[in-house]
């Protein structure tokens, strides 16, 4: 008997191959816009992925995700996507491209892996958010949980209201622009980058301290701010690397003579 | 895994049973293993409501194993009585092995409790309390609500938990909510680990705790309700949780009129919450609130080290 292997899923990852697409879109002038109430979270995702890379869309709508999980996922081209409510977990992570403004709030685990582009998000943001950043800027105009961009790598995120505990842990590179007040262990074994405090920091993380200010940082805040309409920076710490952690003076005996 | 979820109406009764079902309902992804609700029906001034398993779902059904249930049905009746109890119903659920009690007693909780435990291995009173009605078992929130008919259940403040087992087996005992044994009209559901779980343990064993289950949520209850009976307001005995108890946690307490929640230090366990004039709910994830609340929310996650209290 012949057997035939078909592969149809797409590359660009549609998460289930056989999903139908709904195609309940109401598209004009170049945009779409359609109502996720009654669809799947795989459905809302297939219409996304059909919008953008099928129909060659670059400006979508998405009205009523009333904080479903993993919505807007590995879109990697340029686009404009507006979320009309708000998010749950893991929402819009994984991107490299679009400007994504999330209308409500979101959910944990948001925005991270992100390569380049922008999300702006009106509400909350759960723990986890902007977590293995790469690039592209994250903007949250409400408060963030624990552990804000974990794991840092590059780009900006940038927080109006305040931040949970252990906000920049092991950031390795970037930027944080946190307006309100942070909890303790801030830039908790941080290796690189820089965060910016507006309000109160209620402890310091293991080998964060603060950094000397200088131009250039004066000028990247006042440039972020122009971009995403915040009105005047309000006065700003700085907090660094220690880099005492790249020491090796706490190695045993024996480590010690084979590194010397 | 696990997902917590909580309830509070600040404006009389309400089908918490049905608003609980859905909640959890929604969060069936974060633990398969079982779920378990705590709902607090309209105060009764005189009876207790005591909730008892004689079995669960993984006890062998050998031949005599209905007769044995029968036995033991009659045997708990017939103790509740002789501890001075005068017993208004028994009734059973969907399942045989589930009794429902209502009797008016004046005595001390605890031996009332523990002779009722005695009649079997598997015997393990859930709840007992004015208000308070624990109802756990295998399955999904449908699945449980449907079998234990909590579609029509009116009170004021709920729990609810969906399990996945992580630190004990898959049976009743191990699933949450916990009842504060032998403390009336406590519950507790916790979605982390405690690391400290056996230090507390025998430290509460000593003072003269038995516990049901090995699972460490179970701890919490127990450890809050000894708390409030020193005379601990339920505020200030889950702060002293957050110093005492290790570990990553968060977790919902309720009493008769109060429903709090707390989280440990790392906040490293998630919890979504929305207040309003009428209702306060909280759970794992926003999807399970909005299962309940049909317009646009705005809501927020407590920060680590944070306690909260609503009062019916």
């Amino acid at each position: 008997m012949e057997s035939v292997t078909r592969i149809t899923y797409d590359a660009r990852g549609l998460v289930e191959p056989d999903v139908t697409v709904p195609r309940v879109s109401e598209i004009e002038d170049g945009r779409a816009t359609f109502d996720a109430t009654e669809l799947t979270t795989r459905q809302i995702n297939a219409e996304l992925r059909w919008l953008l890379y099928d129909q060659g869309l670059e400006d979508v709508t998405i009205l009523n995700p009333r904080s479903r999980h993993s919505i807007a996922t590995g879109i990697l081209t340029r686009c404009r996507i507006t979320i009309d409510g708000s998010l749950g977990y893991f929402g819009a992570t994984m991107l490299d491209g679009p400007e994504v403004h999330i209308k409500g709030r979101v959910g944990w685990s948001s925005c991270q892996n992100m390569m380049s582009g922008v999300v702006v998000i009106d509400g909350n943001a759960g723990s986890l958010t902007a977590a293995a950043l790469r690039g592209g800027d994250v903007v949250c105009r409400g408060r963030v949980g624990a552990r804000t961009g974990i794991d840092q790598k590059g780009g900006t995120i940038i927080v109006c209201g305040d931040a949970g505990s252990m906000t920049g842990f092991m950031m390795q590179r970037g930027r944080q622009i946190i307006l309100g007040d942070v909890g303790p262990g801030l830039g908790d074994s941080m290796y690189d980058g820089t965060i910016y405090v507006g309000g109160r920091v209620k402890s310091l993380g293991v080998d964060c301290v603060p950094g000397e200010w200088t131009d250039a940082d004066t000028e990247l805040i006042e440039r972020k701010f122009r971009i995403y309409g915040l009105g005047d920076p309000p006065e700003l710490q700085k907090f660094v690397c220690g880099k005492q952690l790249y020491n090796y003076d706490t190695l045993e005996p024996s480590e010690r003579k084979l590194v010397l | 895994m696990c997902g917590i979820a909580g309830i509070i109406y600040r404006d009389g009764m309400r089908p918490i049973g049905r608003d609980m079902t859905r909640m959890l309902q929604s969060m069936k992804h974060r633990g398969p293993d079982s779920t378990g609700f705590a709902l607090y029906g309209p105060p009764q001034h005189e009876a207790w409501i005591m909730r008892v398993k004689l079995a669960d779902a993984n006890t062998p059904r050998d031949f005599d194993f209905a007769q044995r249930l029968t036995r033991d049905r009659r045997e708990v009746e017939r103790r509740v009585q002789a501890m001075g109890a005068r017993l208004h119903e028994t009734t059973n659920g969907h399942h045989p092995y589930a009794l429902t009690l209502t009797f008016d007693y004046d005595g001390d909780l605890k031996p009332l409790a523990d002779r009722v435990e005695d009649v079997s291995r598997d015997a393990e009173v859930l709840s007992l309390g004015r208000s308070l009605e624990i109802i756990k078992d295998l399955g999904d929130a449908e699945t449980v609500s449907s079998d234990y008919h909590l579609g029509s259940f009116e009170g004021s403040h709920a729990i609810g938990h969906v399990r996945m087992a992580t630190e004990s087996d898959v049976d009743i005992s191990g699933a949450h909510p916990y009842w504060a044994y032998p403390f009336s009209d406590v519950a507790v559901v916790h979605n982390g680990q405690l690391t400290n779980y056996f230090e507390w343990r025998r430290r509460l064993e000593r003072s003269g705790h038995r516990f049901q289950s090995e699972c460490d949520s179970e701890v919490i209850a127990v450890y809050l309700a000894e708390k409030m009976a020193e005379g601990r307001s339920l505020e200030d005995a889950m702060r002293d949780s957050l110093e005492e108890l290790d570990g990553v946690f968060t977790y919902i307490c309720v009493t008769e009129d109060a429903l709090g929640m707390a989280k440990d230090e790392l906040a490293a366990k998630p919890l979504v919450l929305y207040e309003s004039d009428d209702l306060v709910a909280l759970a794992s994830e926003e999807i399970a609130i909005r299962e309940i609340v049909d317009h646009e929310i705005d809501t927020y996650d407590p920060f680590e080290g944070e306690v909260m209290v609503w009062s019916r």
